[in-house]
């Protein structure tokens, strides 16, 4: 048992408590150097703990020395391990753009961040239901204290919004919790596949509902429709380093989808098999052409990205849905870019509001934009990524999707949708890119746009941009091996029994204390 | 490797174009030729290669698990293809370095070209059909930038946002089309695909699979009813027209019908379609050519007809109907080039394009008037210039293959009035422009532009002549090749000759001139026809008309869904848990109730469960006045305690106690800033809803909570009790739960406790809310804070609650407490202190910064859990040990109350943090006495 495991949930948890404690004691750039270099050791952390699980290994950590089922346990397996690394490098470009002066914005910016990612590496990296639960509890609280960072009216009701919204959820989280634990008496995640393959018949109605009622707290999180609608509102509101940073947190929505769908409702659990699958890719689906439809309709760039995170949830859960390897696999290459796409898009946003100073980033003709090469040019490309189009790395995600879904018999319904989202999606970027960029007649009235968080500071540094973008570029460049560890990944999840003899039967089970 | 050089070589140089162009633009010119010839040469090596029938195949490995490679294949087809994009690309950098103006840093344009110029290489060249369709999408991104070149014309915007919507629409459906092929062939490569004709053809999947394909092929080469946007892209600069509307986009498309023509031709599905299509563009583009007055227009037109021409070709299915069509994309590309570039000259030199004031230019251009009439002469097919040869074979290939129909003169007709109307327009560029008296009104006057412009029409009028006077000696053995390529088999025996002796098509050659020249004569009334019918051009309009559709419709269902109204959005969580929780019940038989055997029913727990539904109903009455319904609520949480006892649980009961105390204390502080009353906003309807929705809610949840107390339950809990003291040394489950099996929750509780201080006060930090002066009866506030009586008293209790918590404790481990509701009971000891005292009294007296205490539970707690890692135990294994103190007797003393402590620290530190942030808001809103208090 390596404390490695542990170590991606303790680092930012004790970087959170020293950013916390020295706030007064240490000057501001200090804090950043600090909070700078703990994201850069999670980086350093899942890249060691990835050598570790490559091979297909398991790894398992009992808390407090109790074996599992009865102590919380920590599985990092090659999924998990895929998500923290994908969320630490992400939360190290989102900080690198935080860090040239957003991060002023409020007391504590800098604690709720690494808590944000205490919440998101613990989420990931947990064995057992109800532990889930708490982070996701410490993620609400995280994200919530982020998300109305820097206030302003229109942030505030987001915020609001999203936290009654996410209250309910939680509470749903504990019926389900209950319920299961209620009938199947245990809240392991591996020991409630155990026990859900072997459930008798009479039983099967809680277990139902209480599996759909996760269901709907997962998609709550995720964004799957209908109830991706606080979605928009929410990052399109909050600054632009922490909308970048919540590109992943939809990903936690789907990652647990992924999970419980593979490990608990997987191919094994007789009666309940497929009890997700057969609601995610019709939802995904609707997901995407609703989500296009708001891309399209958006007033302000902020919010066109908004929903067009909306599609790539849509595309992504269509593609788990498929329940298949291949869809599987595509998926999880589809949801690195997409991370890292959506991220750069909601930085690069606010660069473009900062240049248009009153108009920020509404969706009308106004002055030339300063930097418009850099700017102009960075869009065109970003557009490109979040569209699909050629030849980036979006293009080849959903082209693996449409690729393993013609191995299923809803294919047409699958390429249908997401080929009409693909037209929205270039229809709507180009008619951003054209007014934002092209259309540069004089046209100023005030609305009520949510000004950039560093007003008048104009000329902000595109790094942490160009950073996210080129990680697009690495993935597309190491396609072919990135799209080996994703199966691998898919092949791994399909297979629950390794994970499940890796929890309940470790090898070191004999030496209780 | 070369042929990867030849793509990579534009693409690469694009990005050093843009940046050369900053030490002039004459660098970014020469870059840009230099480029391209370099790409030329890393082509020629294996340039002869499809001469002596073989078929170049390079792979490098991308993806292979997909069967996604980087492959290019260079045969007849590519290779003509490679060499009209480049040489025709030469020749227009070289004309556009004269054509754009000085003011014109040209790097940009440049970059695009050569983007442009390696993506359409790309496709030629691709041996994988994915791989193609990257590279035919990166065209219609290139062409994007380069048709919105001067971008800050509305019409640039227009004509490049329309290309890029057709194009992708296209670009998408051809996705689509070429995965169910792959499929079929099970590979994305040519070599594999090319070969399996007959059972592509005869898959169940063989009807959608060309549907989609044609419509990626069709939207390219601006086939009918597609065709409208190439007219608008006409707003790029015309090096850019030149360029991509005669040899290279616009080609794309049938260039792709060739590809797969040995695959896809020869089914009826095809031969409709593809002929249907073609005659349409052919028919319309003629038609509408000729009425076009802007230059550029009418030969826009009229490459929409002559697509259309070679689409009908390959239509027709008969390898020399390729033949034709081959040949035909090789002597249009010749002459349009050519034809556009000398329109950009007028234009240029004319400053207008307008044919109706151009006239007489002869006297003014004579050399590049020369050049022009003989491009536009083989336009419209006279002999002895190239456009004549392939013109005429498609002449005869159409009287061939409709001979055996028995409506088979209708499509030579046709074919006949499309030859008609290209002689009327061809001769209405010739004579209208040059001749037919002088310029009127000309913003310019008009001269002989620079040799180095016209060099490359004359360049290409002279590839004109030579194949139309010398086919057999130029073209025919490339041809052959091509055809080769095209049919993957041997070519047919053609003879490419001005005289095959006097036949059908010679007569409608002939029917062709003379119609021609017929209808320009009259073209006075047919333009005073035309005008009236103006500005209904269906395609264009239905364009617009459902663009405009879309973005109405989708806007008007986003306003709809995403309201921004929070009832809405939890209306529509609360609905679709009900869905999903009902489907998950009722799919399929088993029972609601278990077999486990019901309790009676015992006074106590009938009284409880009657009072609470008595308050919650009472707070449903009365939540319009909000502090008496919170008080009633604290009424319903002091229930839940009683409950929790009657269940014996005193663990929770006590800490349900405290956290309601704490609780309602907060919202009293909260409540102070919102109005004492909700007002009464909702319908009858509304509430009638709400309340259904909330019936069945409770239902539901009331149904699962008995479904799960019928069954019988098993768990892993008889652990917990059996390891509570042997395992963590504590006999109180619950605190050993808490702080031991499941230590790590409760690490992440207090963390989130931690978060909501933190959250409330980074919110609260600027706010400045106006308090209430007077209460809803109209009464004033009361100033006086701070009853003395009270004060006195909460002080001298204040030692003896914190003796209580530190008993409650330390106890914790065995008996009901911990520290969690120890924490609590210090918070409420504290509170106290502030609701009777002030903040002001009692910051003077105890710090009002409370970060370090968070900070320093949340690192107690952890440390408590590393420090077995010292020992070699995981995270939060606890140890304990037996200790004998004198007078307080034998005790357990276990590391996890260390941890324990950690959790009381962050509690007290949270609660009071978020109390304080209230209060102070208090002081802060008060116009009142106490304004100098605020020292915080």
């Amino acid at each position: 048992m390596t404390h490695l495991v542990i170590a991606p949930v303790l680092l930012p948890l004790l970087a959170g408590i020293l950013l916390l404690l020295t706030r007064p004691l240490l000057p501001l750039g200090v804090r950043r150097g600090l909070n700078l270099a703990a994201v850069a050791g999670q980086v350093a952390l899942a890249v060691w703990l990835l050598t570790l699980v490559d091979g297909g290994a398991i790894l398992t950590y009992n808390l407090g020395h109790w074996p599992a089922p009865f102590g919380i346990v920590l599985v990092a397996d090659r999924l998990s391990v895929w998500m923290l690394l994908i969320t630490a490098l992400l939360a190290f470009f989102a900080l690198l753009h935080a860090v040239r002066g957003t991060d002023r914005g409020s007391r504590h910016f800098h604690t709720l961040f690494q808590l944000q990612l205490f919440g998101l590496n613990g989420a990931f990296l947990t064995g057992d239901l109800f532990n889930l639960f708490v982070f996701f509890e410490v993620l609400l609280l995280a994200s919530y204290g982020l998300m109305v960072h820097g206030g302003g009216a229109r942030r505030v009701q987001a915020g609001l919004h999203f936290v009654v919204l996410n209250l309910v959820g939680s509470t749903l989280f504990l019926f389900a919790a209950g319920t299961l634990y209620g009938v199947l008496g245990t809240l392991n995640l591996a020991d409630l596949a155990v026990k859900v393959a072997a459930l008798p018949p009479e039983n099967l109605g809680p277990v139902r509902a209480a599996g759909l009622l996760l269901l709907a707290v997962f998609a709550l999180k995720a964004a799957l429709v209908p109830l991706h609608l606080w979605l928009p509102a929410a990052y399109s509101s909050t600054s632009a380093p922490v909308a970048a940073l919540f590109a992943i947190m939809t990903k936690v929505g789907a990652y647990c989808l992924l999970r419980v769908e593979t490990l608990i409702f997987g191919a094994g659990a007789g009666e309940l098999a497929g009890l997700y699958a057969d609601w995610l890719w019709p939802l995904g689906l609707l997901t995407l052409l609703l989500g296009s439809l708001g891309a399209l309709a958006a007033t302000e760039l902020r919010r066109q990205v908004a929903y067009l995170v909306v599609v790539s949830v849509g595309l992504l859960l269509s593609a788990f849905g498929l329940a298949t390897p291949a869809g599987i696999a595509a998926g999880l290459y589809y949801l690195v870019h997409t991370t890292f796409a959506a991220a750069a898009f909601f930085l690069l946003a606010d660069l473009i509001a900062e240049e248009r100073g009153s108009l920020a980033d509404r969706l009308v003709p106004g002055p030339t934009v300063r930097r418009v090469g850099l700017l102009g040019g960075l869009f065109f490309f970003t557009a490109l990524l979040v569209a699909g189009l050629p030849p980036l790395p979006g293009f080849v995600g959903k082209f693996l999707v449409l690729r393993a879904a013609l191995e299923t018999p809803g294919w047409p319904w699958v390429m249908a949708v997401i080929l009409t989202s693909g037209l929205l999606g270039i229809i709507a970027l180009g008619r951003s890119g054209s007014l934002l960029f092209f259309a540069t007649q004089g046209a100023t009235n005030q609305g009520d746009s949510i000004p950039s968080d560093s007003p008048g500071k104009s000329g902000g540094s595109a790094w942490p941009t160009l950073g996210l973008l080129a990680l697009g570029l690495i993935l597309l460049a190491w396609s072919g091996p990135a799209l080996e560890y994703c199966a691998a990944m898919a092949d791994q999840l399909l297979d629950p029994q390794g994970y499940i003899q890796a929890v309940l039967e470790p090898p070191g089970a004999g030496d209780e204390r | 490797m070369n042929l990867l050089l030849v793509v990579l070589v534009p693409l690469v140089g694009a990005g050093l174009t843009g940046w050369i162009s900053r030490f002039g633009r004459m660098k970014s010119a020469w870059m840009t030729g230099g480029l391209t010839l370099l790409s030329l040469a890393c082509l020629a090596p294996s340039a002869l290669a499809p001469f002596a029938g073989e078929v170049v195949v390079r792979r490098w490995p991308w993806i292979p698990e997909v069967g996604l490679d980087l492959a290019f294949r260079l045969d007849g087809l590519g290779l003509l293809f490679a060499i009209m994009i480049l040489g025709i690309g030469l020749l227009v950098v070289l004309y556009a370095r004269y054509y754009l103006p000085e003011r014109d840093g040209l790097g940009r344009f440049y970059a695009y070209l050569l983007l442009f110029m390696g993506s359409m290489l790309g496709i030629v060249l691709s041996e994988n059909l994915i791989q193609l369709l990257i590279f035919w999408e990166m065209t219609s991104l290139s062409s994007f930038l380069l048709i919105s070149y001067a971008y800050r014309k509305q019409e640039s915007r227009t004509g490049a946002r329309m290309a890029l919507t057709v194009t992708g629409l296209g670009g998408l459906a051809m996705l689509g089309g070429f995965l169910l092929l792959g499929e079929m062939a099970g590979s994305y490569e040519l070599s594999v695909i090319l070969t399996q004709g007959d059972a592509i053809r005869a898959d169940p999947l063989y009807t959608p699979m060309l549907v989609l394909i044609l419509l990626g092929a069709f939207t390219k080469s601006a086939q009918f009813p597609f065709h409208f946007w190439l007219p608008h892209a006409m707003a790029a600069p015309t090096p850019v027209s030149a360029y991509l509307h005669s040899a290279t986009l616009v080609k794309a498309g049938v260039f792709l019908l060739a590809r797969l023509f040995p695959v896809l031709s020869g089914t009826p599905e095809w031969t409709w379609l593809v002929i249907g299509t073609g005659l349409a563009t052919l028919l319309i583009g003629a038609g509408i050519a000729f009425f076009k007055h802007d230059l550029k227009g009418l030969l826009a037109y009229s490459t929409i007809s002559h697509l259309g021409l070679i689409t009908l070709l390959f239509g027709l299915g008969t390898p020399l109907a390729a033949v034709a069509a081959v040949f035909h994309i090789l002597n249009h590309a010749t002459f349009k080039a050519s034809l556009f570039m000398a329109a950009g000259i007028i234009d240029h030199e004319c400053g207008t394009r307008d044919m109706r004031r151009i006239n007489g230019l002869w006297k003014f251009m004579p050399y590049t008037a020369t050049l022009a009439m003989v491009a536009a002469a083989s336009m419209a097919g006279v002999p002895l210039f190239n456009g004549f040869l392939s013109k005429e074979m498609f002449f005869a290939e159409t009287a061939d293959f409709s001979s055996g129909f028995e409506y088979g003169w209708i499509l030579p007709s046709l074919v006949g009035l499309a030859g008609v109307l290209a002689v009327a327009y061809s001769l209405r560029f010739i004579h209208d422009v040059f001749f037919n008296g002088d310029p009127i009104d000309l913003p310019k006057t008009p001269q002989e532009p620079p040799f180095w412009m016209k060099a490359p029409v004359a360049v290409l009028v002279a590839i004109c002549l030579l194949v139309g006077v010398l086919p057999a000696l130029t073209v025919a053995p490339l041809l052959k090749i091509v055809v080769a390529a095209v049919l993957q088999a041997p070519p047919p025996a053609f003879d490419l000759a001005i005289w095959h002796g006097f036949g059908l098509p010679v007569v409608m050659s002939l029917i062709a001139l003379f119609g021609g020249v017929l209808v320009y004569t009259t073209r006075r009334p047919l333009f005073k026809l035309a005008e009236r019918v103006e500005g209904q051009l269906l395609a264009k309009a239905l364009h617009d008309w459902i663009l405009a559709g879309l973005l109405h419709g989708s806007a008007l269902a986003t306003r709809w869904l995403d309201s921004g109204s929070l009832q809405r959005l939890v209306l529509t969580l609360v609905l679709s848990v009900l869905a999903l929780g009902l489907v998950g019940f009722l799919d399929d038989g088993s029972p609601l109730t278990g077999p486990r055997a019901i309790l009676p029913i015992d006074g106590v727990s009938l009284f409880m469960t009657a009072m609470l539904i008595l308050v919650a109903t009472a707070t449903l009455v009365l939540h319009r006045r909000r502090l008496t319904a919170l008080i009633v609520v604290g009424a319903m949480g002091l229930l839940v305690a009683l409950i929790f006892v009657k269940f014996s649980a005193p663990d929770l009961a006590l800490t349900q106690l405290s956290v309601e105390i704490v609780t309602i204390v907060l919202l009293l502080l909260a409540l102070y800033f919102l109005p004492q009353h909700s007002p009464d906003e909702s319908s009858w309807a509304r509430r009638l809803r709400d309340g259904g929705v909330a019936i069945l809610a409770g239902a539901g949840a009331g149904a699962l909570t008995w479904s799960i107390l019928t069954r019988p339950f098993d768990s892993i809990s008889d652990y917990f009790l059996a390891n509570s003291l042997p395992g963590g040394g504590g006999s109180n489950v619950v605190n050993v739960i808490l702080v031991d099996f499941r230590g790590y929750d409760t690490l992440g509780e207090i963390s989130v406790l931690a978060l909501a201080g933190l959250g409330i006060h980074a919110l609260l930090k600027d706010l400045r809310l106006p308090g209430l002066e007077r209460d809803a009866e109209g009464r004033p506030w009361n100033w006086d804070l701070h009853p003395s009586i009270m004060a006195a008293l909460t002080r001298l209790l204040l030692p003896l609650a914190l003796l209580v918590s530190v008993f409650i404790f330390l106890r914790g481990h065995n008996q009901p407490g911990g520290g969690f509701i120890a924490g609590l009971i210090t918070a409420v000891a504290l509170i106290m202190q502030y609701l009777t005292n002030g903040v002001a009294w009692t910051h003077s007296r105890l710090s009002g910064n409370m970060y370090p205490l968070i900070g320093a539970g949340l690192l107690i707690a952890t440390l408590a859990g590393l420090g077995s890692l010292v020992f070699g135990y995981p995270f939060l294994t606890s140890a304990y040990t037996h200790v004998h103190w004198p007078i307080v007797g034998d005790f357990e003393l276990a590391s996890a109350m260390i941890f324990d402590l950690g959790v009381y620290l962050v509690v007290v530190g949270a609660t009071l943090l978020i109390l304080i942030h209230l209060g102070l808001m208090h002081q802060a809103s008060h116009p009142g006495p106490n304004q100098g208090e605020e020292s915080l």
